[in-house]
């Protein structure tokens, strides 16, 4: 075992990722935050869109119109997302000007996940009770504070565990961009390790993206759950989760 | 006052249409506690949905207060339906917020001041008895408490109309009675019109002023509770009325009567002072007594003897009672 790591290559490569990691995994969490925020800035309204337009919504729009975005959305998730990537190069160079490195993967990375955001979030507000919307309504609120302050606000735990399944995807994406000169752990494993054969790089690389994946997946669900007054009914620290003992009077 | 002129609600589908109200008129005055009810599909939900608007209707009239509701803009609409308020089967309260928030909820929409609106959340939580649940979030509720907190919502904005589309359906026989008993309270305090949908006759027994009979969506009868009570007109209003009629075919004799008895006398003596008096005889098939607004009312099949002139005598001598009043059962189903 100690022979391993005494040896020079292995030993050089590990001060390779001791030395690079720390900045790589700065550029993913980077890349992936700020490509969740735009994609869920798109995305969200959407999925409002889709469930308040659809025909049985708080709010029906023109079936056409309807027709048009699910069309949309479908196409665009139905398309690979490195053939995806590259497509969206051109309008990568008109609006932040590069097709390369962190900021070059912003838009191909907004585009090709806020249409599974939107089919999230859609899900996600599906699921409210029709009844709540319905005595909203019958209390007066317009369309906007039906969403606003009843469809948003009442489905938030479940949005907030789409949200980690998005934000892990797109940080799945964001290290497939490594191919086309993305930045990153995607980068650091695909351009570095992998065409100079650096196994240790690779494999310190991969451990390293699991290792966020568990971090962010584990924040995730928590918030979900401590936001979620059906639970527990304080939203409190776990443990508490057991229903609280109904008071009769 | 709620007019309903002429309304009709047609659905789309598959084959046409389906209609889930005809041509219904009803006038409900102010301060009344009005029952609606019929049998499951009868159209009673579609019907309370007409008063808010919650459901267009395909053509008629909603007129309250001499303003009507159809020809109104959305924006008119919104301001009309903050005062009728409307409470529900399934308390459709907002699991995410405190009781307190929830009560706030419509004050917020009005735009009333958050302070303003949390006092005035307080003193409604203490109204409907639970004073102590401000913080609580609708999960650490029974369903008798959820639909107390509903009802303080409902009352926040002063509304003039309160709706309840089968707001004890979910609830245990004794919660109900108090949920009820709540209801009748708030409408004596406060003046509120109240409209009862519910598919139990019960319900309509315990509050009810007045009463609508909805059957196939056509309002089969209408009336004081006493008068729909004591003698049904319609067969939709004896199907409700006496849910367990028995088949005539069974009955043992050949006429049958019901006589009710209007409020106050007891049905026993008559029987008796029948027999005593002009010596005959009849079969009680049936009796119910029921409590309507305070009062007793009594219900009772009679078989009468076969013999033609005895029953002709018994029936001339229940005619001559005060306070009962009589009927002859033709071809009564159960």
């Amino acid at each position: 075992m100690l022979e391993f790591f005494n040896d020079p290559k292995v030993a050089e490569q590990l001060g390779y990722l001791v030395k690079h990691v720390p900045f790589a995994v700065w550029e993913t969490v980077y890349t992936t935050v700020v490509a969740s925020l735009f994609a869920y800035l798109i995305g969200l309204p959407l999925g409002v869109l889709l469930v308040v337009g659809a025909k049985d919504g708080i709010h029906p729009l023109p079936l056409p119109l309807m027709q048009a975005v699910n069309t949309v959305i479908n196409l665009l998730r139905s398309m690979p997302f490195l053939i995806l990537m590259v497509l969206v190069m051109p309008l990568s160079r008109v609006i932040v000007g590069t097709t390369i490195g962190t900021v070059g993967i912003l838009v191909p990375l907004t585009v090709a996940s806020f249409p599974f955001v939107a089919r999230l979030a859609e899900g996600s507000l599906r699921e409210m009770d029709r009844g709540v919307l319905e005595a909203a309504q019958a209390m007066g609120c317009s369309t906007f504070q039906v969403v606003w302050k009843v469809l948003l606000p009442e489905s938030l735990p479940s949005l907030l565990s789409g949200f980690t399944t998005a934000f892990v995807t797109i940080l799945g994406y964001g290290a497939m961009s490594g191919f086309i000169g993305g930045g990153g752990l995607g980068s650091m494993s695909l351009q570095y390790a992998w065409n100079n054969r650096k196994m240790v790089v690779l494999y310190g690389a991969v451990i390293v993206l699991v290792i966020l994946v568990q971090i962010f997946q584990s924040i995730g669900s928590h918030l979900s759950v401590r936001a979620d007054r059906r639970v527990t009914g304080r939203g409190g620290a776990r443990g508490s989760r057991k229903q609280q003992p109904r008071q009769e009077k | 006052m709620i007019e309903l002129k002429h309304v009709s609600k047609v659905f789309p589908t598959a084959e046409g249409g389906f209609h889930a109200l005809k041509d219904v008129s009803l006038t409900i005055g102010d301060g009344d506690i009005y029952g609606i009810v019929g049998m499951s599909g009868a159209g009673k939900s579609t019907l309370v949905r007409c008063i808010n608007l919650l459901e267009r209707p395909t053509s008629g009239q909603v007129v309250i207060d001499g303003a009507d509701l159809c020809a109104m803009g959305q924006k008119e609409l919104i301001a009309q339906r903050r005062s009728i308020s409307m409470i529900f089967q399934q308390f459709n309260l907002l699991m995410q917020r405190t009781c307190l928030k929830n009560i706030c909820f419509p004050m917020e929409i009005a735009r009333i001041k958050r302070a303003d609106a949390e006092k005035r959340a307080r003193e409604l939580l203490e109204i409907v008895g639970l004073p102590d649940k401000a913080d609580a979030y609708p999960a650490q509720l029974s369903g008798g408490q959820k639909q107390r907190v509903a009802i303080a919502r409902a009352l926040a904005c002063d509304p003039k109309i309160l709706l309840c589309d089968e707001a004890t359906s979910a609830l245990d026989p004794k919660t109900t009675r108090d949920i009820l008993r709540l209801i009748k309270d708030i409408n004596g305090r406060l003046g509120i019109t109240v409209v009862v949908i519910t598919h139990e006759m019960a319900v309509v027994e315990e509050i009810c002023t007045h009463v609508a009979i909805l059957d196939h969506g056509r309002v089969m009868e209408t009336g004081t509770v006493e008068q729909v009570f004591s003698s049904p007109q319609t067969e939709a209003g004896r199907r409700l009325v006496y849910p367990d009629g028995v088949r005539i075919e069974q009955l043992p004799a050949a006429n049958v009567i019901r006589i009710a008895f209007n409020g106050g006398s007891s049905y026993e003596p008559l029987i008796a002072s029948l027999a005593i008096d002009c010596g005959v005889k009849v079969n009680i098939l049936g009796a119910d007594t029921r409590n309507v607004n305070g009062q007793a009312f009594g219900t009772m099949l009679l078989g009468l003897p076969e013999d033609a002139g005895e029953a002709a005598k018994a029936v001339a001598y229940i005619k001559n009672q005060p306070n009962v009043t009589m009927e002859e059962v033709r071809d009564y189903h159960a």
